[in-house]
């Protein structure tokens, strides 16, 4: 165990240093924007007074509520102490709610969306990919081209697919939502059920996305592995067919594994994006809104929590991956 | 060269590919040259018209006009005449009197034969009173519609210029001076989809060049840089690199798009910003492949004959690289179309008045729910040209990897 605290430890100091960077983008980067939000959001909240007075003193308040009054190094420790508090601010859009709130509501059902999602969708992935690279003849060549060819369609449009065909033309599934609209979040059984007949369009959409990828690049790992040396040896020495592909697959999976890490923050925008073709209550369709209502603060806690959730699912996978790879293992109690 | 372009022309992957892009490419250029005119022109009044063949009504009925007696006119009229709801409607009715029935709701005849024996008795059913008059509703335009046999058309204020049309009258589409044809339809601005789409798919794709043109510039120089320098050089390099790795580049894209503001937010600024966030891979595989490069005999050969910088980059080391950079650039064409149609369904997509592009295609019909009305046209055809174009582009690709790949070669 001892050996792994050096790789954590560089692993964790990557994290902590990129995780500094992508908060000083998210801070920086909205506030080049050329137009003036506090000035938007006063005059959404005057209406039609004219009486110049009001209006610069409800300016100023805002101003200093949302603290664009001081200076920029200052605006951002003020940012960075209130982010350490989960304090995100005061949403435009939805004024007076706080962010945090409207975050919290929705992050929840991201989650349980997407990971679960991308889990099944790189199992089922990889295994048609092995399966592709073991048979090669006939399975090969109607698995390849076809997940080829689905891997190509974008989350949203394989989102708007389904919709069309089980929700609009057989009518099997609810057309949008997390919920039945007239229910309110409860744990009796009847609403459980509701959420999982809405689960069911965007979880698939999002799983029938990431096989097709998932299973080319294992197809190709497992080939690549197939005519390695140490296959051909085990053949020669006569050891079981069925062990030599545990081995191979093995082997294969490994860069799978990088792959998924690294895919991660690609595949995350498509399945955001399939959210709001489904308006499921999670981050995409809050960041959706946001845009639409060029509400500032909570577009930049959207984006915010998913580099968050993006960097710490990366971050696992890395510590899972020293525990799967022989080599990591080796390395550490080398030195 | 020539010995690479014979070994990809015999790779059956990387043609199929090759033709199906430079087919669509060529169907982008050749469509406005047949059916000229602004894409964005809003001909429709109503909101998505069905795909199909338009033919003035105004025009037909002063058309020449022929007489035919088709056996199954009537037949066909009465069936069209009835929607779908009315007859799943109507064989609940038989439900609800309590008759069984074994008819399917498209059987017309058998349908209209049971009704008309058992209406009578039918419409004495317990039901509401609205239900009632929907009934009766129903039954007087069948009973209409088979008593009348003669339509006339006068002319405003004129009423001895009449015009009667009988049901055997028929008019040549070729006589009629207006007919629009609408391959598929209209979108929810009435606009044509077929010339939205080839439009936009133009677009696209020079989004997805210049985003790739851009995306492979900076991560060829950066990898090149990185791998050939080496020592701090490359260390600041790739720690950037891994940087923006595991930062999800949609958000960057988000945050810049977003900071860009509306106005400065044109399709080739779009495509930049892309471009500028996607360049992580290639420069990774550059690095790595300029890495095993550096100390070949011939590039040391070149450096001890004092050879710049410059120079070896460009005669030692590029022409190895070359392959994976375009194999590399292929991929960031195909990246970048989905990443702006992303963007724009999210509502950041680029600020244009006179070119659509397919990602705002989308935006469009999921703004005015083209997927929960059953208007496929307004998004179908635009889901296929990006899976068509992507579909393509990855197929070069992978033709591409197996001829410079031996392992991954098919049997």
């Amino acid at each position: 165990m001892k050996g792994y605290r050096k790789y954590f430890s560089k692993k964790i100091i990557w994290f902590l240093i990129t995780l500094l960077v992508a908060v000083i983008l998210n801070f920086i980067l909205p506030r080049l924007m050329p137009s003036d939000p506090v000035s938007a959001i006063t005059g959404k909240m005057v209406g039609s007074t004219t009486d110049a007075k009001a209006v610069q003193q409800i300016y100023s308040r805002f101003e200093e509520e949302f603290g664009t009054n001081k200076p920029i190094v200052v605006q951002f420790f003020i940012f960075l102490k209130n982010l350490f508090r989960g304090d995100l601010g005061t949403s435009f859009s939805q004024y007076p709610r706080k962010v945090s709130d409207i975050i919290k509501s929705s992050i929840g059902w991201t989650l349980a969306l997407q990971i679960p999602a991308i889990i099944v969708g790189w199992i089922i992935g990889n295994v048609l990919g092995a399966v592709a690279a073991y048979v090669r003849k006939g399975w090969d060549k109607v698995v390849l081209p076809v997940s080829m060819f689905i891997s190509n369609i974008p989350a949203f449009g394989s989102a708007v697919i389904l919709l069309y065909i089980f929700a609009v033309k057989l009518k099997v599934a609810p057309v949008a939502g997390g919920y039945a609209f007239d229910m309110i979040p409860n744990f009796s059984w009847r609403f459980v059920k509701s959420v999982i007949e809405h689960y069911q369009l965007p979880f698939w959409s999002i799983v029938l996305i990431s096989i097709g990828g998932q299973a080319i690049g294992m197809r190709s790992m497992s080939i690549y592995e197939l005519n390695a040396d140490y296959v051909k040896y085990s053949r020669f020495l006569g050891i079981k067919d069925s062990k030599i592909v545990g081995y191979v697959f093995r082997n294969a999976m490994l860069p799978q594994v990088t792959g998924l890490a690294m895919s991660i923050g690609t595949s995350v925008g498509g399945a955001l994006v399939a959210e709001i073709v489904f308006s499921y209550p999670g981050l995409g369709s809050t960041m959706y809104a946001a845009v639409t209502a060029a509400d500032y603060p909570l577009i930049s806690a959207c984006t915010l929590i998913i580099t968050i959730m993006v960097l710490v699912m990366t971050l696992l996978l890395d510590v899972i991956y020293a525990f799967i790879d022989p080599r990591v293992k080796a390395a550490q109690f080398d030195i | 060269m020539n010995n690479t372009i014979k070994q990809l022309s015999r790779s059956p992957k990387f043609m199929t590919g090759f033709c199906m892009f430079v087919a669509i490419i060529l169907f982008t250029l050749i469509y406005p040259l047949v059916n000229p005119g602004n894409p964005l022109e809003m001909i429709g009044v109503g909101t998505f018209a069905r795909p199909g063949t338009y033919v003035s009504l105004y025009d037909a009925v002063s058309a020449q006009r022929e007489t035919f007696k088709l056996a199954d006119a009537d037949d066909k009229r009465l069936a069209a005449s009835i929607s779908d709801e009315d007859r799943v409607a109507m064989i609940e009715l038989f439900g609800m009197a309590g008759m069984e029935l074994d008819i399917e709701a498209g059987d017309t005849e058998a349908l209209l034969e049971a009704w008309e024996a058992n209406f009578d008795t039918l419409i004495q059913t317990k039901m509401t009173s609205a239900k009632r008059k929907y009934y009766t509703r129903i039954n007087n335009k069948l009973l209409d519609l088979k008593a009348a046999d003669t339509l006339v058309v006068y002319e405003q204020g004129e009423e001895d210029s009449k015009s009667k049309i009988v049901k055997t009258d028929y008019v040549r589409t070729g006589a009629v001076a207006n007919v629009k044809t609408l391959p598929l339809g209209t979108d929810n601005f009435g606009r044509d989809v077929l010339k939205e789409l080839v439009s936009a798919a133009k677009t696209s794709l020079m989004i997805g060049l210049i985003a790739g043109t851009v995306a492979t510039l900076v991560g060829l120089t950066l990898g090149l840089l990185s791998g050939y320098l080496g020592g701090n050089v490359d260390e600041i390099i790739m720690f950037i690199t891994t940087m923006f790795t595991v930062i999800p580049s949609f958000v960057l894209l988000i945050l810049i798009s977003y900071s860009l503001g509306q106005e400065q937010r044109g399709p080739s600024v779009v495509a930049i910003v892309i471009g500028l966030t996607s360049w992580t891979w290639t420069c990774r595989s550059v690095r790595s492949q300029v890495i095993s490069l550096r100390n070949r005999d011939h590039v040391n050969l070149s450096k001890l004959s004092g050879h710049s910088l410059g120079r070896i980059i460009v005669t030692d080391i590029l022409p190895y690289i070359a392959s994976y950079v375009v194999m590399a650039f292929i991929l960031q064409v195909s990246s970048g179309i989905l990443a702006e149609a992303q963007l724009s369904l999210l509502g950041l997509g680029p600020k244009t008045t006179t070119t659509p592009t397919l990602g705002l295609m989308m935006n469009w019909a999921m703004l005015y729910s083209a997927h929960t009305n059953g208007s496929w046209w307004a998004y179908f055809p635009v889901i296929l040209t990006i899976a068509c174009i992507s579909f393509s582009l990855n197929l070069m690709n992978t033709g591409m990897d197996q001829v410079f790949n031996p392992a991954l070669r098919d049997g």
